[in-house]
């Protein structure tokens, strides 16, 4: 909302400079967001009156003109603008006059005739953005008056910021309210702000006829005849320049003057041609297949809850939005039809944006506009427009239906709640002349007061908006700060979840980068890797490639991953805490529901270890899926519950089909490794195959509380094993025959070398074990551990077919 | 008897002249061993009157112990000299990068929530969390939006073709926590949420954090208290901090918290818009409608709400200017996150 000051500053006598009052508004709530000149800095541009345009002898396009500045002789200027024409008043910048972008003019010579200064459009001046020919200031402007006096540029714009609720701020007399509240000023009517009386009203008995037959959504309409103006004629430049400053264009009279009185006082009106209304207006709901062309040309269709202005031949406009282009009025319109409505909020909401609009009007009306104003807007721009345009008005026509108008119901404020909710307990009187201030009728009762809000105020219902209001004139700076007076309590905190920040440092430590990608990836990319799991489809993705939900952490990763090489980088290690989002139930039918599954997610590729001296010839081989596993059982390893996982082969479409597990805790699955499959390493373009892995952190990474057990004090003894088996052989059936054997005896197993080679038949591989022994009660005698290896070696050999290499 | 002083020179000399441990060994007996020289020379004591003999005992073993002390000394220098040709040859350059694996690092913007967490914990919040896919009812209506209220307007909403949505604010996770916990309470709800904007300032992913806290008397000057505090905490300095009246559905009265800027302290700069000011978070009173849809005796309780972004809170505290660099993953970014 753009609020020039010096308009501001007929309504109400402001106390502060342009500056200073932003700041009081920013502070009670209009936030200041933009305090701008009403034009660039220039100066040494006067009114000049062109006296004569001559043809320039050597140039086709140019004008010489004599231009008086009210005093001594007529300057010569050089002209090219089409406009410049004998009898103009314009903007004359003199020899000396500094223009905006640091021009400085100076006398000079044109194709030969000399030129002392120039005549300036209001682009050049900084008024506009783009201007056709010179300026056109109107007839009575004096010659040789300071342009910046005469149009009064040494202005300010305040831009507010006004936050939905503050639909009665959006307006000059809003924000003068406002000051006066803060300041305990008064409002003040201004006269004219040309300075001429108005001209009597009604001097016409022309009526046009209105029926409200959605009173609902419009419960009132102020209509008004006007007819003989002249629509070519020059709206003022004072009201121009408002409109201007409030970054409105001027477009004719009867536009002009409704959208001022639509910025002065919040009343949004619209000025019909009267010549093309057939019949009677009818304010009613569309019907089926109802369209309308509006006043920007665009044809739109209209549902049966949206608004309609009517006239006998069908929709003239959408109420409270835009109005067609039917009844619109021309430069050769002679007669208007004034509407100033009142349009229930609920009627206009969310209708404009269907079309992707979004209008002044729409915009006033859909917060609220004052119910007890249409009056006054019809009045006020009858008297600008019989001003600027001539014409006789027929009288104003009111149709309402009070039932349907809002009403203001009486809100109780007791001082108890007003000191519970805010902690302070203010003055009562301060309290009452704040309410007062903003126009509340106030009534003193036992436990406070009992208030009823203005009409103009729609967001005014419960007793904290009265808190509100009061606090926020008085100013939210008066309320102290103080700590909450409330008991102790201890919060939980469950031993079994896992505490994130450990988690994350875990994979840190171990070399990743944590990484936050979008939850939203690539339809195509995740279909490729997941072809068995439907991700939940936004309806209006940002992007293309940032339109399902995703399934799984990979899809993100692994684009991160991919974007990293592409910087050059050949080492990638990152992970990723987050929510996957699985659909279940029926896709067909809608979503279903959702679930939304915390994951621990990272992808590794390139190097083993950072690029390093003394390092063994393994050690400089890009990461393996063992590398990765060591990670996750780091992680595994801090649920202090390890013996309950297992890495089951399993396929799985994205993963190389040797080279991928499901992590099963206790049997169920909670995660996956594995390296990416061959074919996506290539069709993705990877350097070095990553391996990826994912885990559900509520099952997989549940902590079990460790519970103490005895440490024996009996020496260990450790045995080791070479024993040969088929290559399906897993290591994990090995190690369940071994642990069964050897019982509560094994204190730990380790499994130190897999070879594959000579003295080893091929098809088979030998797996080298220590096994460290220890009795909790007593010593182990050497019969002891004899007798365990034997039976250990015996029920290898049968359950395995296992060979043990001397 | 032979000249007791010429034989310790000549000892001496010998012991002086050891090139090593053994030679010096060597010498050791020769000289004072059982058959050494200096040994033998008190068997001659015998031969010497009486009266003579405890005098000469005294000079040989004098002498003695002289070419003892000597030998000690020169082992010494032999061990210790040892010891540094040993060391010599075992020199390592100490500048040689460490072995093994590299640290990697949490976000940046984890890290600027775990320590918001860490502090509100401090101060009695629990931390809740909440679903990103959410309904109507948590996202808008139980926060007092009506349908269609331009508020609305202001979150650009993504949606699903159901009418579930993405949530647009941290603010659900307020109405979940309060109808499964009832009040009192006091939370934090961290999380992602989601516009359908994206430029130089806006990424249609961004990381909110909730603040909830519903007692018996709460009010707008312990929620003044408990943000100034928390900012002050987390930035580490004395800060200025202002509460600018604005509007929420879900807060009555509800403000705008400004902060002095954190880089020219208040002086004005590019990040604060020559203001001095940072726009920081939103906050309020919790609205009665909202209480009442959460199923809390807005008579008996009162509350206060308040919503920060994440990203800023992480731009502000490493000086990120530009929030899309969060979400580049960037390597050449991330590393500079490796500090616990």
């Amino acid at each position: 909302m753009r609020i020039p000051y010096s308009w501001l500053m007929d309504w109400v006598c402001v106390p502060w400079s342009a500056q200073e009052l932003g700041s009081r508004l920013t502070m009670a709530g209009l936030e200041l967001e933009a305090l701008e000149p009403a034009a660039p800095a220039f100066s040494g541009v006067v009114v000049g009156e062109i006296l004569s345009a001559e043809k320039h002898p050597q140039a086709d396009k140019l004008r010489v003109c004599r231009v008086s500045t009210g005093q001594g002789e007529p300057l010569q200027i050089v002209c090219g603008a089409p406009n410049a024409r004998a009898g103009l008043k314009s903007a004359l910048a003199i020899v000396g006059a500094k223009l905006p972008d640091n021009l400085t003019i100076k006398a000079a010579k044109l194709r030969g005739v000399e030129s002392a200064g120039m005549l300036c459009s209001a682009k050049e001046l900084g008024l506009s953005e783009a201007s056709a020919g010179i300026v056109e200031l109107p007839s009575d402007a004096p010659a040789g008056r300071d342009l910046r006096e005469y149009l009064a540029l040494d202005d300010l714009v305040l831009e507010l910021n006004v936050t939905p609720n503050r639909g009665d701020a959006m307006s000059v007399i809003g924000v003068a309210r406002e000051v006066a509240a803060l300041s305990g000023g008064k409002l003040t009517e201004p006269a004219m702000p040309s300075g001429r009386p108005p001209r009597p009203a009604a001097s016409l008995a022309d009526t046009f006829g209105v029926h409200l037959d959605a009173p609902a959504g419009c419960p009132k309409f102020v209509g008004r005849v006007v007819r003989g103006v002249d629509n070519k004629a020059a709206t003022p430049v004072w009201m121009r320049e408002r409109l201007r400053r409030a970054g409105v264009r001027s477009i004719s009279p009867v536009v002009d003057v409704t959208n001022y009185v639509m910025l002065e006082l919040g009343q949004p009106m619209h000025g019909y041609d009267l010549a093309k209304l057939h019949g009677e207006i009818r304010v009613r709901y569309g019907r089926a297949g109802e369209s309308i062309t509006l006043l920007d040309g665009k044809s739109v269709e209209v549902q049966p809850d949206v608004l309609l202005i009517t006239d006998g031949a069908g929709p003239v406009g959408i109420a409270g939005i835009m109005g067609g282009q039917r009844t619109a009025v021309s430069a050769e319109t002679t007669d208007v039809f004034f509407e100033s409505a009142y349009f229930s909020p609920d009627a206009i909401i969310g209708r404009a944006l269907r079309w992707g609009l979004t209008t002044d009007a729409s915009q006033r009306f859909e917060r609220g506009v004052d119910p007890s104003q249409q009056e006054r807007g019809v009045e006020r721009a009858t008297e600008l427009l019989l001003l600027i345009a001539g014409g006789n008005a027929g009288p104003a026509v009111v149709r309402r239906s009070d039932d349907h108008l809002p009403a203001r119901p009486a809100v109780t404020l007791r001082r108890k709640q007003l000191a519970r909710l805010l902690g302070v307990d203010f003055d009562a009187e301060r309290v009452r002349c704040s309410l007062v201030s903003l126009g509340m009728h106030v009534e003193a009762t036992e436990e406070g007061w009992r208030v009823v809000p203005p009409p103009h105020r729609f967001d005014i219902a419960i007793e904290a908006d009265l808190i509100e209001e009061a606090a926020r004139i008085i100013g939210y700076q008066a309320i102290p700060e103080a700590d909450a007076n409330v008991p102790q309590r201890f919060g939980n905190l469950p031993s079994s979840r896992p505490l994130e920040r450990e988690l994350l440092q875990t994979l840190a430590q171990r070399g990743y980068h944590e990484a936050i990608t979008y939850a939203f990836v690539d339809l195509q990319l995740q279909a490729r890797l997941f072809p068995d799991l439907a991700g939940i489809a936004l309806a209006n993705p940002i992007a293309s490639d940032l339109s399902v939900m995703r399934v799984s952490l990979w899809p993100g990763l692994l684009k991160a991953a991919l974007e990293n090489q592409r910087r050059q980088q050949d080492r990638i290690r990152l992970f990723e805490h987050g929510a996957r989002f699985l659909a279940v139930g029926a896709a067909t039918d809608g979503l279903g529901t959702t679930r939304e599954i915390d994951t621990l997610a990272g992808i590794a590729c390139g190097h083993r270890l950072p690029e390093q001296w003394g390092l063994p010839r393994e050690m400089r081989e890009p990461v393996d899926f063992f590398d990765v596993k060591g990670d996750i059982e780091a992680l595994l390893a801090a649920t202090g519950a390890r013996a309950q996982f297992t890495f089951e082969p399993h396929a799985l479409a994205c993963l190389h089909p040797g080279r991928a597990a499901r992590l099963q805790r206790d049997g169920q699955p909670v995660g996956w490794l594995g390296e990416l499959h061959p074919s996506l390493v290539k069709a993705l373009d990877f350097t070095y195959a990553p391996v990826v892995f994912e885990l559900d952190i509520e099952p997989a990474l549940a902590v079990e509380r460790p519970a103490y057990r005895e440490v024996s004090r009996f020496p260990q003894v450790r045995r080791d094993l070479a024993v040969v088996v088929d290559e399906s052989i897993a290591l994990s059936s090995l190690i369940e025959r071994v642990t069964f054997t050897a019982s509560s005896l094994l204190r730990d197993l380790r499994v130190f070398d897999v070879y594959r080679g000579p003295g080893v038949e091929a098809g088979r591989k030998s797996v080298a074990l220590g096994l460290i022994l220890q009795d909790i009660s007593r010593t182990l005698t050497e019969d002891d551990v004899a007798g365990l290896m034997t039976a250990v070696v015996a029920d290898l050999r049968v359950s395995l077919n296992a060979k043990i290499r001397e | 008897m032979q000249d007791l002083t010429s034989l310790v020179s000549e000892a001496l000399g010998e012991v002086a002249s050891s090139p090593d441990l053994g030679a010096l060994d060597e010498a050791r007996v020769r000289w004072l061993g059982k058959k050494g020289t200096l040994t033998e020379q008190l068997k001659s004591l015998g031969a010497l009157p009486p009266a003579e003999r405890p005098a000469a005992g005294q000079r040989i073993n004098e002498a003695k112990e002289r070419v003892q002390a000597a030998i000690e000394a020169r082992r010494e220098a032999l061990q210790r000299a040892q010891v540094e040709r040993e060391l010599a040859v075992g020199r390592i350059d100490v500048t040689l990068p460490g072995r093994g694996e590299q640290r990697g690092g949490l976000h940046p913007v984890t890290l600027a929530r775990l320590r918001m967490e860490e502090l509100f914990r401090r101060a009695g919040f629990e931390i809740a969390t909440g679903p990103e896919i959410e309904d109507d009812f948590h996202n808008f209506e139980a926060l007092n939006f009506p349908p269609n209220h331009p508020a609305r307007a202001m979150h650009d909403t993504f949606y699903f073709p159901d009418g579930r949505l993405l949530r647009t604010h941290t603010s659900p996770v307020q109405i979940r926590a309060m109808l499964s916990l009832g009040a009192p309470i006091a939370i934090v709800a961290p999380g992602r949420v989601y516009r359908c904007d994206s430029d130089m300032t806006h990424s249609p992913m961004f990381h909110q954090v909730e603040g909830l806290k519903v007692d018996e008397n709460i009010s707008f000057a312990n929620m003044k208290a408990a943000l100034h505090g928390f900012l002050q905490a987390f930035f580490e300095r004395d800060l200025k901090m202002r509460l600018r009246p604005s509007y929420f559905p879900f807060t009555e009265p509800s403000a705008e918290v400004d902060m002095s800027c954190v880089f020219c302290e208040g002086g004005g700069c590019r990040t604060c818009k020559h203001t001095g000011w940072l726009e920081i978070a939103g906050c309020g009173m919790v609205h009665p409608n909202v209480l009442l849809a959460s199923g809390i005796d807005a008579e008996r309780y009162t509350g206060y709400a308040w919503g920060m972004g994440i990203d800023r809170l992480a731009m502000l505290r490493y000086g990120v200017s530009d929030l899309r660099l969060f979400f580049e993953n960037d390597l050449r970014f991330l590393e500079q996150f490796r500090a616990l």
